[in-house]
Protein backbone atom coordinates (compact mmCIF):
# COMPACT_ATOMS: atom_id res chain seq x y z
CA UNK A 1 0.00 0.00 0.00
CA UNK A 2 3.24 2.41 0.88
CA UNK A 3 4.65 1.67 -2.36
CA UNK A 4 1.53 2.14 -4.22
CA UNK A 5 1.18 5.41 -2.67
CA UNK A 6 4.59 6.45 -3.14
CA UNK A 7 4.23 5.34 -7.20
CA UNK A 8 0.96 7.35 -7.47
CA UNK A 9 2.44 10.70 -5.82
CA UNK A 10 5.61 10.31 -7.90
CA UNK A 11 3.28 10.09 -11.08
CA UNK A 12 1.51 13.36 -9.52
CA UNK A 13 4.45 15.07 -9.73
CA UNK A 14 5.50 13.97 -13.17
CA UNK A 15 2.47 15.18 -14.59
CA UNK A 16 2.04 18.39 -12.62
CA UNK A 17 6.29 19.28 -13.94
CA UNK A 18 4.80 18.56 -17.19
CA UNK A 19 1.93 20.49 -17.22
CA UNK A 20 4.07 23.31 -16.03
CA UNK A 21 6.63 23.00 -18.83
CA UNK A 22 3.75 22.78 -21.00
CA UNK A 23 2.10 26.03 -19.89
CA UNK A 24 5.44 27.57 -19.65
CA UNK A 25 6.19 27.15 -23.06
CA UNK A 26 2.76 27.94 -24.80
CA UNK A 27 3.06 31.11 -22.63
CA UNK A 28 6.15 32.62 -23.84
CA UNK A 29 5.79 31.08 -27.25
CA UNK A 30 2.43 33.21 -27.94
CA UNK A 31 2.96 36.06 -29.83
CA UNK A 32 1.42 38.32 -26.47
CA UNK A 33 4.74 40.53 -25.19
CA UNK A 34 3.76 40.86 -21.26
CA UNK A 35 6.71 43.94 -21.64
CA UNK A 36 4.69 46.32 -23.96
CA UNK A 37 1.69 45.35 -22.14
CA UNK A 38 2.84 47.02 -18.94
CA UNK A 39 5.04 50.06 -20.78
CA UNK A 40 1.77 50.55 -22.69
CA UNK A 41 1.05 51.64 -25.98
CA UNK A 42 3.31 54.91 -26.60
CA UNK A 43 6.49 53.59 -23.79
CA UNK A 44 9.57 53.69 -26.37
CA UNK A 45 11.63 50.86 -27.44
CA UNK A 46 14.06 51.22 -24.49
CA UNK A 47 11.72 51.61 -21.87
CA UNK A 48 10.20 48.14 -23.11
CA UNK A 49 13.36 46.96 -23.51
CA UNK A 50 14.43 47.64 -19.68
CA UNK A 51 10.96 46.25 -18.31
CA UNK A 52 11.74 43.31 -20.29
CA UNK A 53 15.48 43.04 -18.89
CA UNK A 54 13.57 43.71 -15.68
CA UNK A 55 11.51 41.31 -15.93
CA UNK A 56 14.13 38.41 -16.64
CA UNK A 57 12.37 38.11 -19.72
CA UNK A 58 15.46 38.61 -21.79
CA UNK A 59 17.16 35.94 -21.11
CA UNK A 60 16.79 32.25 -22.71
CA UNK A 61 13.75 30.33 -22.42
CA UNK A 62 14.98 27.30 -21.05
CA UNK A 63 16.93 29.70 -18.06
CA UNK A 64 13.85 31.51 -17.69
CA UNK A 65 11.83 27.98 -16.42
CA UNK A 66 14.89 26.92 -14.59
CA UNK A 67 14.52 30.04 -11.94
CA UNK A 68 10.73 29.70 -12.29
CA UNK A 69 10.79 25.96 -11.51
CA UNK A 70 13.31 26.28 -8.90
CA UNK A 71 10.95 29.02 -7.21
CA UNK A 72 8.35 26.55 -6.86
CA UNK A 73 10.43 23.96 -5.18
CA UNK A 74 10.16 26.68 -2.36
CA UNK A 75 6.66 26.99 -3.11
CA UNK A 76 7.31 30.30 -4.84
CA UNK A 77 5.30 31.15 -7.88
CA UNK A 78 7.26 34.48 -8.86
CA UNK A 79 5.36 37.51 -8.92
CA UNK A 80 2.28 39.23 -10.73
CA UNK A 81 3.44 41.80 -13.54
CA UNK A 82 0.61 44.06 -12.71
CA UNK A 83 -0.09 43.76 -9.05
CA UNK A 84 3.65 43.12 -8.29
CA UNK A 85 2.23 40.95 -5.45
CA UNK A 86 3.66 37.09 -4.75
CA UNK A 87 1.41 35.01 -7.14
CA UNK A 88 0.87 32.53 -4.11
CA UNK A 89 -0.81 35.32 -1.99
CA UNK A 90 -3.01 36.76 -4.51
CA UNK A 91 -4.31 32.93 -5.35
CA UNK A 92 -4.70 32.07 -1.40
CA UNK A 93 -6.45 35.22 -0.90
CA UNK A 94 -8.98 34.23 -3.63
CA UNK A 95 -9.22 30.34 -3.07
CA UNK A 96 -11.52 30.54 -0.30
CA UNK A 97 -14.40 31.82 -2.66
CA UNK A 98 -13.56 29.15 -5.37
CA UNK A 99 -13.64 26.50 -2.89
CA UNK A 100 -17.32 27.26 -1.03
CA UNK A 101 -18.23 27.85 -4.55
CA UNK A 102 -17.20 23.92 -5.57
CA UNK A 103 -18.30 22.30 -2.76
CA UNK A 104 -21.61 24.07 -3.08
CA UNK A 105 -22.03 23.61 -6.21
CA UNK A 106 -20.92 19.48 -6.16
CA UNK A 107 -23.20 19.04 -3.54
CA UNK A 108 -26.19 20.34 -5.91
CA UNK A 109 -24.93 17.87 -8.49
CA UNK A 110 -24.55 14.99 -6.39
CA UNK A 111 -28.00 15.55 -4.52
CA UNK A 112 -29.67 15.56 -7.64
CA UNK A 113 -27.96 13.08 -9.41
CA UNK A 114 -28.17 10.42 -7.16
CA UNK A 115 -31.36 11.30 -6.19
CA UNK A 116 -32.92 11.46 -10.25
CA UNK A 117 -30.72 8.36 -11.26
CA UNK A 118 -32.07 6.15 -8.16
CA UNK A 119 -34.92 7.19 -9.00
CA UNK A 120 -34.92 6.66 -12.99
CA UNK A 121 -32.97 2.94 -12.22
CA UNK A 122 -35.69 1.67 -10.15
CA UNK A 123 -38.46 2.93 -12.31
CA UNK A 124 -36.56 1.74 -15.55
CA UNK A 125 -38.17 2.20 -18.90
CA UNK A 126 -41.11 4.18 -17.33
CA UNK A 127 -42.01 7.79 -17.91
CA UNK A 128 -40.03 9.00 -14.90
CA UNK A 129 -36.90 7.33 -16.18
CA UNK A 130 -37.44 8.75 -19.75
CA UNK A 131 -37.61 12.26 -18.02
CA UNK A 132 -34.98 12.32 -16.21
CA UNK A 133 -33.00 10.64 -19.18
CA UNK A 134 -33.94 13.56 -21.19
CA UNK A 135 -33.51 15.88 -18.67
CA UNK A 136 -29.87 15.53 -18.40
CA UNK A 137 -29.51 15.20 -21.49
CA UNK A 138 -30.60 18.84 -21.68
CA UNK A 139 -28.05 19.74 -18.58
CA UNK A 140 -25.04 18.60 -20.56
CA UNK A 141 -26.08 20.02 -23.66
CA UNK A 142 -26.89 23.74 -21.91
CA UNK A 143 -24.14 25.81 -22.41
CA UNK A 144 -23.47 27.33 -18.71
CA UNK A 145 -23.22 31.05 -19.41
CA UNK A 146 -27.18 30.89 -20.76
CA UNK A 147 -27.89 29.23 -17.92
CA UNK A 148 -26.13 31.71 -15.35
CA UNK A 149 -27.87 34.73 -17.46
CA UNK A 150 -31.26 33.01 -17.16
CA UNK A 151 -31.27 32.35 -13.42
CA UNK A 152 -29.77 35.66 -13.22
CA UNK A 153 -32.42 37.03 -14.95
CA UNK A 154 -35.70 35.17 -13.62
CA UNK A 155 -34.70 34.94 -10.18
CA UNK A 156 -32.49 37.84 -9.24
CA UNK A 157 -34.26 40.39 -11.79
CA UNK A 158 -37.46 39.71 -11.92
CA UNK A 159 -38.30 38.61 -8.82
CA UNK A 160 -35.88 39.47 -6.56
CA UNK A 161 -34.79 36.62 -4.26
CA UNK A 162 -31.03 36.78 -5.04
CA UNK A 163 -28.72 39.24 -5.02
CA UNK A 164 -27.56 39.90 -8.60
CA UNK A 165 -23.88 39.25 -7.69
CA UNK A 166 -21.18 39.38 -5.09
CA UNK A 167 -20.29 37.77 -2.35
CA UNK A 168 -20.69 36.85 1.54
CA UNK A 169 -23.44 35.61 2.00
CA UNK A 170 -25.92 32.35 1.75
CA UNK A 171 -27.96 33.97 -1.00
CA UNK A 172 -25.01 35.20 -3.11
CA UNK A 173 -24.20 31.18 -3.50
CA UNK A 174 -27.37 29.79 -4.36
CA UNK A 175 -27.89 30.82 -8.24
CA UNK A 176 -23.76 30.56 -9.29
CA UNK A 177 -23.79 26.84 -7.07
CA UNK A 178 -27.16 26.02 -8.76
CA UNK A 179 -25.82 26.80 -12.49
CA UNK A 180 -22.90 24.87 -11.68
CA UNK A 181 -24.59 22.26 -9.84
CA UNK A 182 -27.91 21.55 -12.62
CA UNK A 183 -25.86 21.10 -15.28
CA UNK A 184 -23.09 18.42 -13.95
CA UNK A 185 -26.18 16.61 -12.10
CA UNK A 186 -27.38 15.75 -15.74
CA UNK A 187 -23.90 13.37 -15.82
CA UNK A 188 -24.13 11.85 -12.44
CA UNK A 189 -27.64 10.89 -13.11
CA UNK A 190 -26.54 8.86 -16.08
CA UNK A 191 -23.83 7.47 -13.99
CA UNK A 192 -25.67 6.95 -11.18
CA UNK A 193 -28.82 5.11 -13.26
CA UNK A 194 -26.07 2.64 -15.66
CA UNK A 195 -24.76 1.72 -12.25
CA UNK A 196 -27.74 1.11 -10.36
CA UNK A 197 -28.78 -1.13 -13.32
CA UNK A 198 -26.10 -3.05 -12.73
CA UNK A 199 -26.33 -3.60 -9.15
CA UNK A 200 -30.25 -4.11 -9.39
CA UNK A 201 -30.13 -6.86 -11.48
CA UNK A 202 -27.41 -8.59 -9.34
CA UNK A 203 -28.18 -12.37 -7.63
CA UNK A 204 -28.12 -11.08 -4.48
CA UNK A 205 -30.58 -8.29 -4.58
CA UNK A 206 -32.87 -11.10 -6.16
CA UNK A 207 -32.25 -13.02 -2.84
CA UNK A 208 -32.96 -10.01 -0.89
CA UNK A 209 -35.91 -9.79 -2.65
CA UNK A 210 -37.23 -13.64 -2.15
CA UNK A 211 -36.34 -12.59 1.33
CA UNK A 212 -39.20 -10.99 1.13
CA UNK A 213 -37.03 -7.00 1.99
CA UNK A 214 -39.00 -3.54 0.83
CA UNK A 215 -37.67 -2.54 -2.03
CA UNK A 216 -36.67 0.36 0.30
CA UNK A 217 -34.45 -1.16 2.25
CA UNK A 218 -32.70 -2.72 -1.16
CA UNK A 219 -32.44 0.12 -2.61
CA UNK A 220 -30.34 1.95 0.02
CA UNK A 221 -28.94 -1.08 2.31
CA UNK A 222 -28.24 -3.53 -0.52
CA UNK A 223 -28.07 -1.51 -4.21
CA UNK A 224 -26.99 2.28 -3.25
CA UNK A 225 -23.64 1.46 -1.44
CA UNK A 226 -22.81 -0.57 -4.78
CA UNK A 227 -23.26 1.73 -7.07
CA UNK A 228 -21.36 4.40 -4.90
CA UNK A 229 -17.64 3.88 -6.07
CA UNK A 230 -18.12 5.53 -9.86
CA UNK A 231 -20.10 8.34 -8.23
CA UNK A 232 -16.15 9.13 -6.07
CA UNK A 233 -14.21 8.73 -9.45
CA UNK A 234 -16.33 11.21 -10.80
CA UNK A 235 -16.39 13.88 -7.76
CA UNK A 236 -12.51 13.46 -8.52
CA UNK A 237 -12.87 14.26 -11.52
CA UNK A 238 -15.50 17.03 -11.25
CA UNK A 239 -12.79 18.81 -8.62
CA UNK A 240 -10.64 19.24 -11.98
CA UNK A 241 -13.23 20.20 -14.56
CA UNK A 242 -14.93 22.64 -12.39
CA UNK A 243 -12.02 24.97 -12.55
CA UNK A 244 -11.93 25.72 -15.87
CA UNK A 245 -16.23 26.21 -15.50
CA UNK A 246 -15.84 28.88 -12.45
CA UNK A 247 -13.94 31.59 -14.84
CA UNK A 248 -17.43 31.57 -16.50
CA UNK A 249 -19.89 31.13 -13.53
CA UNK A 250 -17.71 33.67 -11.74
CA UNK A 251 -17.89 36.34 -14.55
CA UNK A 252 -21.19 36.47 -14.88
CA UNK A 253 -21.97 36.24 -11.07
CA UNK A 254 -19.05 39.10 -10.34
CA UNK A 255 -17.85 36.01 -7.68
CA UNK A 256 -14.60 36.86 -6.90
CA UNK A 257 -12.55 33.80 -6.75
CA UNK A 258 -9.72 32.35 -8.60
CA UNK A 259 -11.84 31.80 -12.02
CA UNK A 260 -12.45 36.14 -11.80
CA UNK A 261 -7.83 36.35 -11.02
CA UNK A 262 -7.29 33.84 -14.14
CA UNK A 263 -9.74 35.89 -16.41
CA UNK A 264 -8.16 39.30 -15.10
CA UNK A 265 -4.49 38.16 -15.24
CA UNK A 266 -5.13 36.95 -19.44
CA UNK A 267 -6.78 40.39 -20.19
CA UNK A 268 -3.51 41.85 -18.70
CA UNK A 269 -1.22 39.18 -20.05
CA UNK A 270 -0.18 38.53 -16.56
CA UNK A 271 1.23 35.29 -17.28
CA UNK A 272 2.73 34.63 -13.44
CA UNK A 273 -0.67 34.57 -12.36
CA UNK A 274 -1.94 32.58 -15.37
CA UNK A 275 1.07 30.19 -14.80
CA UNK A 276 0.02 30.19 -11.35
CA UNK A 277 -3.74 29.16 -11.94
CA UNK A 278 -3.39 26.61 -14.41
CA UNK A 279 -0.90 24.81 -11.76
CA UNK A 280 -3.17 25.23 -9.44
CA UNK A 281 -6.12 23.92 -11.21
CA UNK A 282 -3.93 20.84 -12.97
CA UNK A 283 -2.78 20.14 -9.04
CA UNK A 284 -7.18 20.50 -8.16
CA UNK A 285 -7.12 17.35 -10.91
CA UNK A 286 -4.08 15.49 -9.85
CA UNK A 287 -5.48 15.69 -6.27
CA UNK A 288 -8.87 15.03 -6.95
CA UNK A 289 -8.08 11.96 -9.04
CA UNK A 290 -5.58 10.84 -6.36
CA UNK A 291 -8.10 11.22 -3.52
CA UNK A 292 -10.56 9.11 -5.34
CA UNK A 293 -8.11 6.47 -6.10
CA UNK A 294 -7.03 6.34 -2.49
CA UNK A 295 -10.73 6.42 -0.58
CA UNK A 296 -11.85 3.52 -3.08
CA UNK A 297 -10.32 0.81 -1.31
CA UNK A 298 -12.31 2.00 1.49
CA UNK A 299 -15.75 1.97 0.08
CA UNK A 300 -15.35 -1.67 -1.84
CA UNK A 301 -13.37 -4.23 0.12
CA UNK A 302 -12.62 -5.95 -3.33
CA UNK A 303 -10.20 -3.55 -4.31
CA UNK A 304 -8.47 -3.58 -1.08
CA UNK A 305 -7.38 -7.34 -1.59
CA UNK A 306 -6.64 -7.32 -5.30
CA UNK B 1 -29.68 3.49 -44.76
CA UNK B 2 -30.57 0.86 -42.16
CA UNK B 3 -28.68 3.05 -39.70
CA UNK B 4 -31.10 6.07 -40.65
CA UNK B 5 -34.01 3.39 -39.96
CA UNK B 6 -32.98 2.25 -36.84
CA UNK B 7 -32.10 6.01 -35.71
CA UNK B 8 -35.98 7.14 -36.92
CA UNK B 9 -37.62 4.63 -34.51
CA UNK B 10 -36.38 5.89 -31.69
CA UNK B 11 -38.37 9.12 -30.74
CA UNK B 12 -35.29 10.93 -28.90
CA UNK B 13 -32.80 10.68 -31.78
CA UNK B 14 -35.54 11.50 -34.67
CA UNK B 15 -36.32 14.65 -32.48
CA UNK B 16 -32.30 15.10 -32.72
CA UNK B 17 -31.77 14.51 -36.09
CA UNK B 18 -34.89 16.38 -37.17
CA UNK B 19 -33.19 19.31 -35.34
CA UNK B 20 -29.46 18.51 -37.21
CA UNK B 21 -30.63 19.06 -40.73
CA UNK B 22 -33.18 21.79 -39.91
CA UNK B 23 -29.81 23.77 -38.33
CA UNK B 24 -27.83 22.34 -41.19
CA UNK B 25 -30.51 23.44 -43.92
CA UNK B 26 -31.08 26.82 -42.43
CA UNK B 27 -27.00 27.36 -42.69
CA UNK B 28 -26.72 26.50 -46.12
CA UNK B 29 -29.58 28.55 -46.81
CA UNK B 30 -29.00 31.46 -44.60
CA UNK B 31 -28.66 34.45 -47.61
CA UNK B 32 -31.68 32.91 -49.33
CA UNK B 33 -33.37 33.06 -46.16
CA UNK B 34 -32.21 35.74 -44.05
CA UNK B 35 -34.49 38.64 -44.67
CA UNK B 36 -32.07 41.37 -43.72
CA UNK B 37 -28.17 41.46 -44.43
CA UNK B 38 -26.72 40.62 -40.96
CA UNK B 39 -24.37 43.20 -40.71
CA UNK B 40 -27.18 45.86 -41.90
CA UNK B 41 -27.51 48.47 -38.89
CA UNK B 42 -30.96 49.73 -40.02
CA UNK B 43 -32.04 53.46 -39.31
CA UNK B 44 -35.66 51.68 -37.71
CA UNK B 45 -33.94 48.83 -36.64
CA UNK B 46 -33.80 50.50 -33.10
CA UNK B 47 -36.91 52.46 -31.23
CA UNK B 48 -36.40 56.55 -30.74
CA UNK B 49 -34.94 55.85 -27.30
CA UNK B 50 -32.34 54.05 -29.30
CA UNK B 51 -33.09 50.66 -27.89
CA UNK B 52 -33.60 47.33 -29.59
CA UNK B 53 -36.57 46.19 -30.88
CA UNK B 54 -38.62 43.71 -29.37
CA UNK B 55 -39.53 40.82 -31.40
CA UNK B 56 -42.26 40.44 -33.68
CA UNK B 57 -43.53 43.06 -36.18
CA UNK B 58 -41.30 44.08 -38.97
CA UNK B 59 -38.25 42.25 -37.16
CA UNK B 60 -39.41 38.80 -36.50
CA UNK B 61 -37.08 37.92 -33.56
CA UNK B 62 -36.53 41.84 -32.83
CA UNK B 63 -33.02 43.59 -33.36
CA UNK B 64 -29.83 43.42 -31.00
CA UNK B 65 -27.91 47.06 -29.65
CA UNK B 66 -27.04 48.02 -33.26
CA UNK B 67 -30.25 47.73 -35.14
CA UNK B 68 -29.23 44.93 -36.55
CA UNK B 69 -32.14 42.15 -37.55
CA UNK B 70 -31.34 39.46 -34.66
CA UNK B 71 -32.87 36.62 -36.96
CA UNK B 72 -30.63 37.16 -39.75
CA UNK B 73 -27.69 37.31 -37.40
CA UNK B 74 -28.40 33.94 -35.98
CA UNK B 75 -29.09 32.34 -39.45
CA UNK B 76 -25.33 33.83 -40.43
CA UNK B 77 -24.17 32.61 -36.65
CA UNK B 78 -25.16 29.36 -37.37
CA UNK B 79 -22.77 28.99 -40.03
CA UNK B 80 -20.02 29.96 -37.87
CA UNK B 81 -21.28 27.17 -35.35
CA UNK B 82 -20.87 24.61 -37.79
CA UNK B 83 -18.17 25.43 -39.55
CA UNK B 84 -15.85 25.54 -36.17
CA UNK B 85 -17.74 22.13 -35.31
CA UNK B 86 -16.77 20.32 -38.29
CA UNK B 87 -13.96 21.65 -38.66
CA UNK B 88 -12.43 21.30 -34.82
CA UNK B 89 -14.25 18.49 -34.41
CA UNK B 90 -12.97 16.76 -37.38
CA UNK B 91 -9.41 17.96 -36.77
CA UNK B 92 -9.61 16.51 -32.89
CA UNK B 93 -11.43 12.89 -33.90
CA UNK B 94 -7.99 12.85 -36.73
CA UNK B 95 -5.51 13.90 -33.97
CA UNK B 96 -7.09 11.36 -31.63
CA UNK B 97 -7.36 8.32 -33.81
CA UNK B 98 -4.00 8.88 -35.07
CA UNK B 99 -2.39 9.04 -31.40
CA UNK B 100 -4.89 6.77 -30.15
CA UNK B 101 -3.85 4.12 -32.91
CA UNK B 102 -0.52 4.54 -33.15
CA UNK B 103 -0.28 3.96 -29.28
CA UNK B 104 -2.86 1.25 -29.11
CA UNK B 105 -0.18 -0.49 -32.04
CA UNK B 106 3.32 -0.01 -31.33
CA UNK B 107 4.43 -1.17 -28.14
CA UNK B 108 7.01 0.09 -25.36
CA UNK B 109 8.46 3.05 -25.38
CA UNK B 110 6.81 5.26 -28.41
CA UNK B 111 3.43 4.16 -27.13
CA UNK B 112 4.55 4.81 -23.32
CA UNK B 113 5.62 8.40 -24.47
CA UNK B 114 2.49 8.69 -26.34
CA UNK B 115 -0.32 7.83 -23.68
CA UNK B 116 1.54 9.31 -20.75
CA UNK B 117 1.62 12.68 -22.85
CA UNK B 118 -2.70 12.21 -23.46
CA UNK B 119 -2.57 11.22 -19.29
CA UNK B 120 -1.04 14.72 -19.06
CA UNK B 121 -3.64 16.53 -21.37
CA UNK B 122 -5.98 14.71 -19.13
CA UNK B 123 -4.66 17.02 -16.28
CA UNK B 124 -4.69 20.26 -18.03
CA UNK B 125 -7.88 21.88 -17.73
CA UNK B 126 -9.75 21.79 -20.93
CA UNK B 127 -11.60 25.45 -20.93
CA UNK B 128 -8.88 27.26 -18.42
CA UNK B 129 -6.00 26.42 -21.40
CA UNK B 130 -8.62 27.18 -24.15
CA UNK B 131 -9.59 30.55 -22.70
CA UNK B 132 -5.99 30.92 -22.15
CA UNK B 133 -4.98 30.02 -25.69
CA UNK B 134 -7.99 32.21 -27.52
CA UNK B 135 -7.22 35.31 -25.59
CA UNK B 136 -3.72 35.33 -26.19
CA UNK B 137 -3.80 34.57 -30.05
CA UNK B 138 -5.41 36.64 -31.72
CA UNK B 139 -8.69 35.52 -32.14
CA UNK B 140 -10.19 34.44 -35.39
CA UNK B 141 -12.57 31.67 -36.79
CA UNK B 142 -9.43 29.43 -37.11
CA UNK B 143 -7.66 30.14 -34.18
CA UNK B 144 -10.52 29.05 -32.24
CA UNK B 145 -11.30 26.47 -34.38
CA UNK B 146 -7.94 25.51 -33.69
CA UNK B 147 -8.00 25.96 -29.67
CA UNK B 148 -10.66 23.86 -29.44
CA UNK B 149 -9.08 20.53 -31.52
CA UNK B 150 -5.71 21.25 -29.16
CA UNK B 151 -8.29 20.36 -25.84
CA UNK B 152 -10.69 18.21 -27.51
CA UNK B 153 -8.62 15.24 -29.36
CA UNK B 154 -7.38 13.82 -25.84
CA UNK B 155 -10.51 11.72 -25.11
CA UNK B 156 -10.72 10.34 -28.60
CA UNK B 157 -7.19 9.20 -28.26
CA UNK B 158 -7.83 7.44 -25.08
CA UNK B 159 -11.13 5.17 -26.56
CA UNK B 160 -9.24 4.81 -29.84
CA UNK B 161 -6.58 3.55 -27.97
CA UNK B 162 -8.29 1.25 -25.40
CA UNK B 163 -10.49 -0.26 -28.53
CA UNK B 164 -6.82 -0.79 -30.52
CA UNK B 165 -5.23 -2.58 -27.82
CA UNK B 166 -8.12 -5.27 -27.84
CA UNK B 167 -8.29 -5.56 -31.31
CA UNK B 168 -4.32 -6.24 -32.15
CA UNK B 169 -4.70 -9.32 -29.49
CA UNK B 170 -7.58 -10.89 -31.57
CA UNK B 171 -6.78 -13.75 -33.50
CA UNK B 172 -7.99 -12.11 -37.03
CA UNK B 173 -4.97 -9.86 -36.85
CA UNK B 174 -2.21 -12.89 -35.74
CA UNK B 175 -3.65 -14.63 -39.05
CA UNK B 176 -3.11 -11.70 -41.33
CA UNK B 177 0.67 -10.92 -39.56
CA UNK B 178 1.43 -14.44 -40.16
CA UNK B 179 0.46 -14.25 -43.83
CA UNK B 180 2.97 -11.45 -44.29
CA UNK B 181 1.21 -8.52 -44.55
CA UNK B 182 2.82 -5.67 -43.07
CA UNK B 183 2.36 -2.56 -40.65
CA UNK B 184 0.63 -0.57 -43.28
CA UNK B 185 -1.84 -2.94 -44.39
CA UNK B 186 -2.86 -4.39 -40.93
CA UNK B 187 -3.37 -0.63 -39.60
CA UNK B 188 -5.01 0.47 -42.68
CA UNK B 189 -7.17 -2.05 -44.04
CA UNK B 190 -8.17 -4.18 -40.53
CA UNK B 191 -7.64 -1.89 -37.46
CA UNK B 192 -9.05 1.21 -38.98
CA UNK B 193 -12.49 -0.15 -40.60
CA UNK B 194 -13.06 -1.47 -36.91
CA UNK B 195 -12.38 2.11 -35.22
CA UNK B 196 -15.12 3.84 -37.85
CA UNK B 197 -18.16 3.28 -35.77
CA UNK B 198 -16.22 5.13 -32.79
CA UNK B 199 -15.19 7.77 -34.91
CA UNK B 200 -18.52 8.46 -35.97
CA UNK B 201 -20.08 8.64 -32.36
CA UNK B 202 -17.58 10.83 -31.45
CA UNK B 203 -17.67 12.70 -34.33
CA UNK B 204 -21.04 13.60 -33.89
CA UNK B 205 -20.99 13.81 -29.94
CA UNK B 206 -18.00 16.35 -30.29
CA UNK B 207 -20.07 18.73 -32.19
CA UNK B 208 -21.72 19.12 -29.50
CA UNK B 209 -18.91 19.80 -27.03
CA UNK B 210 -17.18 21.75 -30.01
CA UNK B 211 -20.36 23.94 -30.26
CA UNK B 212 -21.13 24.83 -26.37
CA UNK B 213 -17.29 25.89 -26.06
CA UNK B 214 -17.11 28.12 -29.27
CA UNK B 215 -20.17 29.75 -27.99
CA UNK B 216 -18.12 29.82 -24.35
CA UNK B 217 -15.41 31.74 -25.79
CA UNK B 218 -17.20 33.60 -27.91
CA UNK B 219 -18.99 34.67 -24.69
CA UNK B 220 -16.09 35.57 -23.26
CA UNK B 221 -15.17 38.16 -26.23
CA UNK B 222 -12.17 35.96 -27.19
CA UNK B 223 -14.04 33.74 -29.65
CA UNK B 224 -15.53 34.65 -32.80
CA UNK B 225 -14.67 38.37 -33.56
CA UNK B 226 -18.04 40.47 -34.41
CA UNK B 227 -19.17 42.31 -36.81
CA UNK B 228 -18.95 38.25 -37.99
CA UNK B 229 -21.79 36.97 -35.94
CA UNK B 230 -21.61 33.89 -33.45
CA UNK B 231 -24.13 32.51 -31.23
CA UNK B 232 -22.25 33.01 -28.79
CA UNK B 233 -21.16 36.88 -29.60
CA UNK B 234 -24.60 37.94 -30.14
CA UNK B 235 -24.59 37.09 -26.35
CA UNK B 236 -21.30 38.58 -25.72
CA UNK B 237 -22.58 42.25 -27.85
CA UNK B 238 -26.25 42.20 -25.92
CA UNK B 239 -24.81 41.40 -22.41
CA UNK B 240 -24.93 44.64 -20.93
CA UNK B 241 -28.32 45.29 -22.24
CA UNK B 242 -29.91 41.72 -21.13
CA UNK B 243 -31.84 42.82 -18.50
CA UNK B 244 -33.87 45.75 -20.46
CA UNK B 245 -33.92 43.51 -23.99
CA UNK B 246 -33.89 39.64 -22.35
CA UNK B 247 -34.47 38.20 -25.85
CA UNK B 248 -31.25 39.13 -27.33
CA UNK B 249 -29.55 36.38 -25.12
CA UNK B 250 -32.09 33.91 -24.43
CA UNK B 251 -33.10 33.47 -28.26
CA UNK B 252 -29.31 32.76 -29.18
CA UNK B 253 -28.95 30.76 -25.89
CA UNK B 254 -31.78 28.42 -26.86
CA UNK B 255 -30.37 27.65 -30.34
CA UNK B 256 -27.36 26.59 -28.74
CA UNK B 257 -28.98 24.52 -26.48
CA UNK B 258 -31.21 22.96 -29.03
CA UNK B 259 -28.33 22.21 -31.30
CA UNK B 260 -26.29 20.76 -28.89
CA UNK B 261 -28.47 18.34 -27.57
CA UNK B 262 -29.56 17.46 -30.96
CA UNK B 263 -26.25 16.48 -31.87
CA UNK B 264 -25.60 15.08 -28.34
CA UNK B 265 -28.96 12.73 -28.78
CA UNK B 266 -27.97 11.52 -32.14
CA UNK B 267 -24.36 10.85 -31.48
CA UNK B 268 -25.86 9.07 -28.02
CA UNK B 269 -28.90 6.80 -30.17
CA UNK B 270 -25.76 5.99 -32.86
CA UNK B 271 -23.57 4.70 -30.50
CA UNK B 272 -26.61 2.44 -29.11
CA UNK B 273 -26.98 1.27 -32.70
CA UNK B 274 -23.11 0.70 -34.01
CA UNK B 275 -21.95 -0.83 -30.37
CA UNK B 276 -24.55 -3.20 -29.04
CA UNK B 277 -22.41 -3.85 -26.01
CA UNK B 278 -23.59 -0.53 -24.72
CA UNK B 279 -26.82 -0.56 -24.92
CA UNK B 280 -28.97 0.50 -22.24
CA UNK B 281 -26.12 2.06 -20.26
CA UNK B 282 -26.42 5.67 -19.17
Amino acid sequence: MAFVLLRRLGQALLILLGVAAITFVLLYALPADPARMIAGRSATAQTVASIRHELGLDQPLIIQFWTYLSGLLYGDLGRSYAQKTEVWTLIVARLPATLILMAAGITVEVVLGVTFGTVAAVKRGGTVDRLVMMASFVGVSAPQFVVALLLLYVFAVTLGWFPMSGYGSFAHVVLPATTLGVLGAGWYARMVRSAMIDVLNQDYVRTARAKGLSSRRIIFRHALPNAILPIVAMIGIDIGQFMGGVVVVEAVYGWPGIGQLAWQAIQQVDIPIIMGVTLTSALAIVTGNLLADLIAPFIDPRIRTS
Amino acid sequence: MGILRSLSRQPAALFGLVIVVAVVVLALAAPLIAPFSPDDQMFDGLTLEGAPMPPGGQFLLGTDTLGRDLFSRMLFGARTSLIIGIVANGIAVSIGLFVGIVAGYLRGLPSSILMRFTDLMMAFPALLLAIVLAALLKPSLWIVAMVIALVNWVQVARIVYTETRGLVERDFIMAERSLGAGHGRILLLHILPHLVPTAIVWGTLGIATTVLLEATLSFLGIGVQPPQPSWGNIIFESQSYFQAAPWLVFFPGMVILLTALAFNLVGDALRDILDPTQRGRG
